[in-house]
C-alpha cells in the first residue's frame, strides 16, 4: 500500500495553514508556495491517473482499518482522471489570479484556494459516503470565504443565498445519509453496493427515498434545473479566478452522479428503476434549454458565462442520464470540454471587465486590449456554444451518437441542436455588442483610459485555451480513455471485492497464518 | 418513544421548512438551524432507538447501541454549527452594508448594487 494515494488530500491540507500561519504578510511567500503546491499535485496526479490508467484499483485504508470499518480512499481510472483535471485547471486559475492581482484584494486568498482543492480532491478520491459528505463540507466552506473574497455588498449578497441554498443541500445529504444507513448498516460505498443488491423487492420504501433524495443533493451540486436557482447570481458576483475554479465543483456533483448510481444504484437495480429516465433525463434536458435561453437573455456578461455552465452542465446531464458505457463517454469527454471552456469564459469576462468598469452588455468606448481579448472571447465562445473545429462540437457529436439508439432520440436531438442555435446567438449577440458595436462609440476627450489586463493574465487564458485546442486535437485519445473508463465503471465487481476484500487492522487472520 | 422521537422531528422539520421560506436573513438561518436540529435526531435515530445501553464493549453487557451514527452525529453538529456562524457573519456583512436584509433578489436595487460591484472590483 503505497501512502500516494492520499497526498492530493494531504498536502493542501499542510500548505493552507502553512500559508495562514507563517505567511500571512508575505504575498510574494504565498504565491510561490501556492504555485508551487499546485505544481506537485499536478505531478502526483499524474502519476496515479498513470497508475491506474491500466485498470488496476489503488485503495488506501486510512489506519489501516478495512473497509467498512475504516475510511477508504479508493483511486480509479475515473477519480484520477478528475484529480488531475481539478489539479490543472487550479493551476491556470492561480496563474489568473496571481497576474490580475484578484489574490492580493482580501485576506487568505491562497489558504482558502489551497482548502477548496483539497475538498474536491477528497470528494473524488474517497470511497465512503459520509466521507464525502465531509469533503463536500470542507469545499464549501472554502468557498464561502473564496466567494466573498474582496468583499463588495453584491457579493455578499450573493454570498448569503449561495451559503444558505448549500446549507439546504448538506442537510438534505444528512437526511439521504441517515435513511440510507438505517436500511443498509453501512456507508461505504462497495459495501452499499452489495447490501442494496440484496434488498428485497417488497420493502424498498427507505432505500428509494435514499436514492432519490441522495440524487436530489447531487443535482443541487451539479446545478440541474429546478435547483440551479444559486448558480447564477453566485458565481457572476464571485472573484473571476474564484469562479473559474467554481467550473469543477458542478462537475463534483456529476462525477457523484456517475459514481454512485452506476456503483450502488445501477440502472438495472429494480429498487431505483425509472428515476434516471422519468426523473434525470428531462430535468437534463430542461437545463440544456434554460441555460442555453438564459445565454440569449442575459443583460450582463458574467451571468451569461454563468448560465452557460448550467447548459453545459444540461448536456453533461443528458448523457450521463443515458446511463450507457457510451453515454458515460461522452459524458466523460464533456466534462473535461466543459470544464475547460468554463473556467476560460469566466477569466475572459474578467479581462472584459478590467478593460471597460463593467459587465453591461451594452455598446461601451472599446475596452482596453480588445484585439487580443475579443480573439480569446471568440475563441471561448466558438467552444462553449459548440461550433466546430473545437471540443465542443465533437463532445456535442458524442451525446447525440450516444442518444441514438434510445427513445427519446427525437427530443434530445431536438433539445440539443436547439438549445446549440439559441447559445450560437447569444454568444453572438454578447461579443458582436462587446467589441464590434464598441467601435461606433465616441470616447470622450477627458476619459481616463482603462488599465490593460496584465500579461500573466492573458497566459493563464491562453493556457485554458491552448487546453481545449490539445482535448479537440486529442480528441481520439481521450475519447478513448474516456470509453475504458465508462467500462470500468460498468464493471464494478474489481472496484467492490478490492474495497470490501482486502484486510486491514483486526480483520481475521488469512487462513495460512 | 418511537413517537416522540419521529414526532419531535417531524414538528423541527416542519417548523425549520416554513421559516426558511421567509425572506428575510434572521428567520431563515433559524429555520436552517432547526433544521440542522432534527437531522442530528434523525441520524441517531438511523442507528435504532435502544435505551440505556452502551456504545463501546464492556463486560457483563449484551445489548448495545449503534456507536457509529453518535460519530456521525457528532461531526455533523460540528458542521452545522461553524455552517451557522458562518452564514451569520456573512448575512450580518450583507445586511451592514446595503442596509437591507432580504435574501431574495430585489428588483428595485439591482442597479445600484451592480455599479457598487463595478466600484469594489475594479
Amino acid at each position: 500500500m503505497t501512502h500516494w494515494i492520499i497526498a492530493p488530500i494531504v498536502l493542501p491540507a499542510l500548505l493552507a495553514p502553512f500559508i495562514v500561519l507563517a505567511a500571512r504578510y508575505h504575498i510574494g511567500i504565498q504565491r510561490a508556495f501556492s504555485v508551487a503546491g499546485v505544481i506537485a499535485l499536478i505531478a502526483i496526479a499524474s502519476g496515479l491517473a498513470w497508475q491506474t490508467s491500466d485498470g488496476s484499483i489503488v485503495l488506501y485504508q486510512l489506519s489501516d482499518w478495512a473497509a467498512p470499518f475504516g475510511i477508504v480512499l479508493v483511486g480509479d481510472r475515473l477519480s484520477t482522471m478528475m484529480v488531475l483535471l481539478t489539479a490543472v485547471l487550479a493551476l491556470f486559475v492561480l496563474l489568473y489570479a496571481i497576474g490580475s492581482g484578484w489574490d492580493a484584494r482580501g485576506w487568505h486568498f491562497h489558504a482558502l484556494f489551497q482548502f477548496q482543492l483539497m475538498g474536491i480532491m477528497g470528494a473524488f478520491l474517497t470511497g465512503d459516503l459520509f466521507n464525502l459528505f465531509v469533503f463536500f463540507e470542507v469545499l464549501l466552506i472554502a468557498s464561502y470565504g473564496l466567494m466573498i473574497h474582496a468583499g463588495g455588498n453584491a457579493r455578499l449578497r450573493a454570498g448569503v443565498q449561495y451559503v444558505l441554498f448549500n446549507l439546504i443541500g448538506s442537510t438534505l445529504f444528512l437526511f439521504a445519509l441517515g435513511s440510507i444507513y438505517a436500511e443498509t448498516g453501512t456507508l461505504n460505498m462497495a459495501d452499499l453496493a452489495n447490501r442494496v443488491a440484496m434488498i428485497g423487492p417488497e420493502d424498498t420504501v427507505g432505500i428509494r427515498v435514499a436514492a432519490v433524495l441522495l440524487l436530489l443533493v447531487f443535482a443541487i451540486k451539479a446545478a440541474l434545473v429546478p435547483l440551479h436557482f444559486w448558480l447564477p447570481s453566485s458565481y457572476a458576483e464571485a472573484p473571476a479566478p474564484v469562479a473559474a475554479l467554481f467550473a469543477i465543483m458542478t462537475k463534483v456533483g456529476a462525477y457523484a452522479i456517475i459514481r454512485v448510481y452506476t456503483m450502488i444504484f445501477p440502472p438495472e437495480l429494480e429498487v431505483t428503476a425509472g428515476l434516471h429516465e422519468y426523473w434525470l433525463l428531462p430535468a437534463a434536458m430542461l437545463s440544456l434549454a434554460i441555460g442555453m435561453v438564459g445565454v440569449l437573455a442575459a443583460k450582463r456578461l458574467d451571468r451569461l458565462v454563468a448560465f452557460s455552465i448550467i447548459g453545459s452542465m444540461g448536456m453533461v446531464m443528458v448523457s450521463i442520464a443515458l446511463f450507457t458505457p457510451v453515454g458515460i463517454a461522452a459524458a466523460l469527454y464533456y466534462i473535461i470540454h466543459s470544464t475547460l471552456a468554463g473556467a476560460a469564459l469566466f477569466l475572459i469576462a474578467d479581462l472584459v471587465r478590467t478593460g471597460r468598469a463593467d459587465m453591461e452588455l451594452t455598446a461601451q468606448p472599446p475596452v482596453a486590449g480588445s484585439a487580443l481579448t475579443a480573439g480569446l472571447f471568440f475563441v471561448g465562445a466558438i467552444a462553449m456554444a459548440g461550433l466546430p473545429p473545437l471540443s465542443g462540437f465533437l463532445g456535442k457529436l458524442l451525446v447525440l451518437d450516444a442518444a441514438y439508439d434510445t427513445d427519446l432520440v427525437v427530443w434530445i436531438w431536438a433539445i440539443v441542436l436547439g438549445s446549440s442555435l439559441i447559445g450560437i446567438i447569444g454568444f453572438a449577440r454578447a461579443g458582436s455588442v462587446l467589441f464590434w458595436k464598441a467601435h461606433s462609440i465616441e470616447v470622450p476627450d477627458d476619459a481616463t483610459p482603462m488599465p490593460r489586463p496584465a500579461a500573466l493574465s492573458y497566459v493563464a487564458v491562453g493556457g485554458l485555451i491552448a487546453l481545449l485546442v490539445g482535448h479537440t486535437v486529442f480528441a481520439g485519445q481521450v475519447h478513448g480513455y474516456a470509453t475504458t473508463i465508462a467500462g470500468q465503471l460498468f464493471a464494478p465487481a474489481p472496484y467492490i471485492s478490492t474495497v470490501v476484500d482486502t484486510p486491514g487492522k483486526l480483520s481475521k487472520p488469512k487462513e495460512d497464518h | 418513544m418511537e413517537l416522540l422521537v419521529a414526532s419531535a422531528i417531524g414538528i423541527l422539520t416542519a417548523g425549520g421548512l416554513y421559516l426558511m421560506l421567509r425572506l428575510r436573513t434572521f428567520p431563515v438561518i433559524m429555520g436552517m438551524s432547526l433544521l440542522t436540529y432534527a437531522v442530528n435526531v434523525f441520524l441517531f435515530a438511523s442507528g435504532r432507538l435502544t435505551v440505556g445501553a452502551p456504545p463501546i464493549l464492556r463486560d457483563d453487557v449484551s445489548v448495545y447501541t449503534d456507536p457509529l451514527p453518535q460519530a456521525l452525529v457528532l461531526t455533523a453538529i460540528v458542521i452545522s454549527f461553524g455552517m451557522t456562524a458562518v452564514v451569520v457573519m456573512i448575512g450580518l456583512g450583507a445586511y451592514l452594508g446595503s442596509d437591507d436584509d432580504h435574501v431574495d433578489d430585489q428588483p428595485e436595487t439591482l442597479d445600484d448594487t451592480a455599479d457598487i460591484t463595478a466600484e469594489g472590483g475594479s
